[in-house]
């Protein structure tokens, strides 16, 4: 499952979710816009139908399906009767009456709720995102429903509680970046969900004060339970671990299990003897819990991951103790997804570990292992697909330990390589070209240059170069972040060989509208486009007028937009829906703070808090 | 030196001695926030050197001042403190403070200051071409920028918050003027307070501001948990309880319901709610209860709050 966490953030939708393409008059999409479900076919057609459905049902991916809906009016009906699962990815774009309107019998579904900077703390709280009248109206209209996934919501305790009670088949829920509920939430869901066999928290938030944590692990049924996946690390408070304990042993199922850091070593070991059939495993805190018995507990740890053969994905390693480590060794060449994007820990302390993950595949790491610890890595991992390199302290004028030697010793050594985050405090454009013809299967780079306009600190010069051939050479790019001091040159170069860019982030980039003119106008798979800080005003917003119905959403903040200028687009796009967010009641109205707009069937909101003006 | 500053009220100080005195830390519980008008005050009063610009020859005076640039532009700490947000109660100077980590943090708070002294001193040699930007960056950050940056790095806060493991809800914006902030929900102005029921695991925040009189007050509770005790006893009649439900909830004020509405007041007292006047009430009350009316007695004599170890049930009491 956690492997599928590179996935929801790459959803590779090419042509939209459960809409297909916006083109007016296209009769298909026409024909979905409010009305109810079409009149049934004469009889012969039905033959027909139950033919299409029949082979449907072994369609699974959702582009393929998007397309077969639009072949003919038979083939529409009989691919929306046969879709299990619906991936909605902007929460706003359908509501839950037309889905369940279209779609009759989905088992399971996928919500996203708020744009990505509301991770950042660019969106106020309260905007919006509410999973409850989708839970609701869910409740009678998908009786069957079985799984749910769900990213940046406001999921309330109710909304658990409602799941609970409504879905007599319920077995998965999996909430990431996620708020609004608590472990009362999670203590009714446990209780009452009865078949359930996988509930996955992935960096969600609590706000919960001490006193109110309520025990939910004891509340799953006392009987053997249909487990296999249980994921609770980002929940702050601890859980009850004798009970935590009995459920592992009572849950024969259980593959994923990911624990949070109140969980000692002790503790873990206990768990994984009960639990030796583990894949994923998500350890607690990883050091010594009290002082002077170190050796002891690193003995037996060492001998429970000796007996944990299965093991392919290994995370967690909050507060590590070095010492530790050499516990992992046993399942080191079975792991192909190690995270120590947690761990405070040196090259010293990575070189003898990596040494023996031939396997990896994907690698998430602090970048307090600097680029010795990099170069350590590609040395070894050389069927590595996806890298992460988090900076410990995430501020603009810290010290950097991983810089342009690191990325090229990746490049060097780990040409499979597709998906890399990066985050450092210096680069040159060099490393970045060596990267670009490297690793020429690479999908995702996003670099951040933590230091704002930094420039390339050999030359001097702006990033525009590097960052050009990342597009120019890499040709299956689909998602790309850029920093750095940028001009409107490297903008030039997106627009021109960005072809295949679905998803772009820009910050503190580019000089004129001109260089949002080059993406809006060069890249025609773009789907997602985040802006912040960079000096793009109405002119090139209204460059994109032609595109925007292609687009799921655009976000443009501390941009030069102005009020007039958004009110153009609100005009000409009536399907496009344009919020205006605003920080500060008394700002000046014609300045645009804050703008998030996006294309929806239903028109605009109304749960819009008073903050938002949607044009 | 506190004597020396403008503006009343300043979060996280180093005391610097003119005295010689030990580093004396305030801790007002606002962090590393500063507002930029008070971060150019303090760094004028504070400054141990000449109060011009900020590269200073003098290292001591160097390092001070980077002390503050680094804090009020980034508000983070050393390892594993990063706050970014307003309100976040431990900025820079919170390791003096530290309570909350584990071993491994205590151990090196002491030396991550000296760390940050150091690397803050070699921050100037390291940056060679891209001093210029990065110096005129932190100038404008410090002269012009109003608005603290928000999101940038752009890392999710639950990545920051690596020590405490603790997660809270990404930062509000900034918007450099805190009493324009818009008004969101759970924000100072409204009087969310929270409301349990008895039987009823799930508690509810009301804004007791959004009422003027007890009856309303009674009113909204009803509204509240009838529809959710009505499904507790009986998720398949929910629907049709309505009106046997309502019953329920009269007489909440005045003790002759099945239920009951208390109050815990400022001071942990547990009292009946409709005794004080509605506005003593909606200014000392913290937190209200629904509690049946046969429980009346026994709330005098109940601990206040319940232990972590007695605290098996789910239901909040």
């Amino acid at each position: 499952m956690r492997e599928e966490r590179s996935d929801m953030s790459e959803d590779d939708d090419g042509g939209g979710e459960e809409k297909d393409s916006w083109a007016p008059g296209l009769g298909v999409a026409g024909k979905s816009r409010g009305a109810p479900y079409p009149l049934p076919p004469p009889l012969c057609d039905q033959v027909l139908e139950n033919v299409i459905e029949n082979v449907l049902q072994f369609l699974t991916s959702r582009r393929d399906r998007n397309a077969v809906s639009l072949v003919c009016r038979s083939w529409y009906r009989a691919e929306a009767q046969t879709r299990r699962e619906l991936f909605i990815g902007n929460c706003y774009a359908v509501s839950p009456r037309r889905a369940i309107d279209r779609f009759r019998c989905v088992r399971s579904l996928v919500l996203k709720g708020k744009p990505r900077f509301a991770d950042f703390g660019l969106v106020p709280i309260g905007w919006g995102a509410h999973f409850s009248p989708w839970a609701s109206a869910m409740a009678t209209g998908y009786p069957w429903l079985e799984k749910i996934c769900l990213k940046r919501m406001s999921v309330t305790d109710d909304d658990l509680s409602r799941l609970a009670l409504s879905f007599p088949f319920f077995k998965g829920l999996t909430i990431i970046c996620c708020d609004g509920f608590s472990t009362a939430g999670l203590a009714v869901f446990a209780e009452k969900c009865r078949h359930l066999r996988l509930l996955d928290l992935i960096e969600d938030y609590f706000e919960e004060e001490e006193y109110e944590v309520v025990d939910w692990i004891s509340k799953f049924p006392q009987t053997t339970t249909s487990l296999e996946t249980l994921g609770f690390d980002c929940l702050p408070s601890a859980v009850n671990f004798e009970a935590l304990e009995a459920l592992i042993a009572r849950s024969p199922a259980l593959r994923q299990l990911r624990v949070n850091h109140h969980v000692t070593v002790d503790q873990l070991r206990r768990l994984m003897v009960r639990a030796p059939q583990l894949t994923h495993l998500g350890t607690g805190s990883f050091r010594s819990p009290e002082e002077g018995e170190g050796m002891e507990h690193e003995a037996h740890l060492v001998s429970a991951f000796a007996a944990s053969r299965s093991l392919v994905s290994l995370s967690g390693f909050r507060e590590v103790e070095s010492q530790f480590l050499p516990a992992i060794y046993p399942v080191c060449s079975n792991i192909t997804f190690l995270n120590f994007s947690f761990a405070e820990i040196t090259a010293e302390d990575l070189k003898p570990v990596i040494r023996h993950c031939h396997n990896l595949q994907n690698f998430w790491v602090l970048d307090t292992v600097g680029d010795e610890g990099l170069q350590a890595v590609a040395a070894t991992c050389k069927d590595l697909r996806e890298l992460r390199v988090f900076p410990l302290d995430a501020t603009e004028d810290s010290e950097g330990f991983v810089s342009d030697v690191g990325l090229t010793a990746i490049s060097e050594g780990c040409r499979k390589l597709r998906s890399i985050l990066y985050f450092c405090q210096r680069m040159t454009n060099k490393a970045v070209l060596t990267m670009s013809k490297n690793c020429q299967e690479l999908v995702v780079f996003r670099l951040c240059i933590m230091a704002r306009h930094l420039p390339d600190h050999h030359t001097g010069e702006p990033m525009d170069e590097g960052f050009g051939a990342i597009v120019m050479n890499c040709k299956n790019l689909t998602r790309l972040a850029v920093s750095g001091l940028l001009t409107d040159k490297a903008f030039g170069y997106i627009g021109k060989y960005g072809k295949s860019i679905r998803t772009l982030s820009v910050a503190f980039a580019g000089n004129s509208d001109m260089g949002l003119r080059y993406v809006l106008e060069g890249c025609p798979k773009l789907q997602k486009l985040e802006i912040r800080d960079s000096p793009f005003g109405d002119p090139a917003l209204l460059s994109g007028i032609h595109h925007y119905y292609n687009m799921r959403f655009l976000w443009m903040s501390s941009c030069k937009l102005s009020r007039r200028g958004c009110e153009d687009v609100a005009q000409r796009l009536p399907r496009l829906v344009v919020e205006v967010i605003r920080d500060r009641p008394e700002a000046d109205d014609e300045a645009v703070e804050k703008l998030y707009m996006y294309r929806s069937l239903v028109g605009r909101r109304n749960d819009a808090p008073p903050f938002v003006k949607i044009l | 030196m506190e004597e020396g500053l403008r503006g009343g009220v300043c979060p996280q100080l180093l005391d610097l001695m003119p005295n010689k005195r030990d580093w004396i830390v305030k801790d007002d519980g606002r962090g590393g926030e500063m507002k930029a008008s008070q971060v150019e005050v303090e760094s004028l009063e504070l400054r141990l050197g000449l109060p011009a610009t900020e590269e200073e020859k003098d290292p001591s005076v160097l390092s001070l001042s980077l002390f503050y640039k680094s804090s009020k532009t980034t508000t983070t700490t050393t390892n594993n403190k990063n706050h970014h947000c307003a309100g976040s109660k431990r900025g820079f100077f919170g390791t003096f403070e530290s309570r909350t980590e584990g071993p491994q943090q205590q151990k090196t708070s002491g030396a991550n200051l000296k760390d940050e002294l150091h690397q803050s001193q070699e921050r100037k040699a390291a940056h060679e071409v891209p001093e210029n930007a990065s110096a005129a960056n932190m100038n404008s950050q410090t002269r012009a920028a109003s608005v603290p940056l928000v999101g940038w790095p752009p890392i999710r806060t639950f990545r920051k918050n690596l020590a405490t493991g603790s997660s809270k809800l990404p930062p509000e914006p900034q918007s450099g003027d805190l009493q324009s902030k818009v008004k969101l929900e759970n924000c100072k102005k409204g009087l969310f307070v929270k409301i349990n029921m008895e039987g009823i695991p799930i508690g509810r925040k009301i804004d007791l501001s959004t009422y003027n009189s007890y009856e309303k007050l009674s009113l909204a509770v009803e509204e509240h948990f009838r529809d959710l005790l009505a499904a507790q006893k009986d998720p398949s009649t929910a629907e049709t309880m309505k009106d046997e439900e309502k019953q329920v909830f009269t007489g909440l004020l005045d003790g002759t319901g099945e239920y009951s509405l208390i109050y815990e007041d400022n001071e942990g007292d547990r009292m009946l709610v409709g005794d004080v006047p509605w506005d003593m009430f909606v200014s000392t009350a913290k937190r209200l209860r629904v509690i049946r009316s046969t429980d009346l007695s026994v709330i005098r004599v109940q601990e206040q709050y319940p232990g972590k170890e007695q605290q098996q049930s789910v239901e909040l009491y």
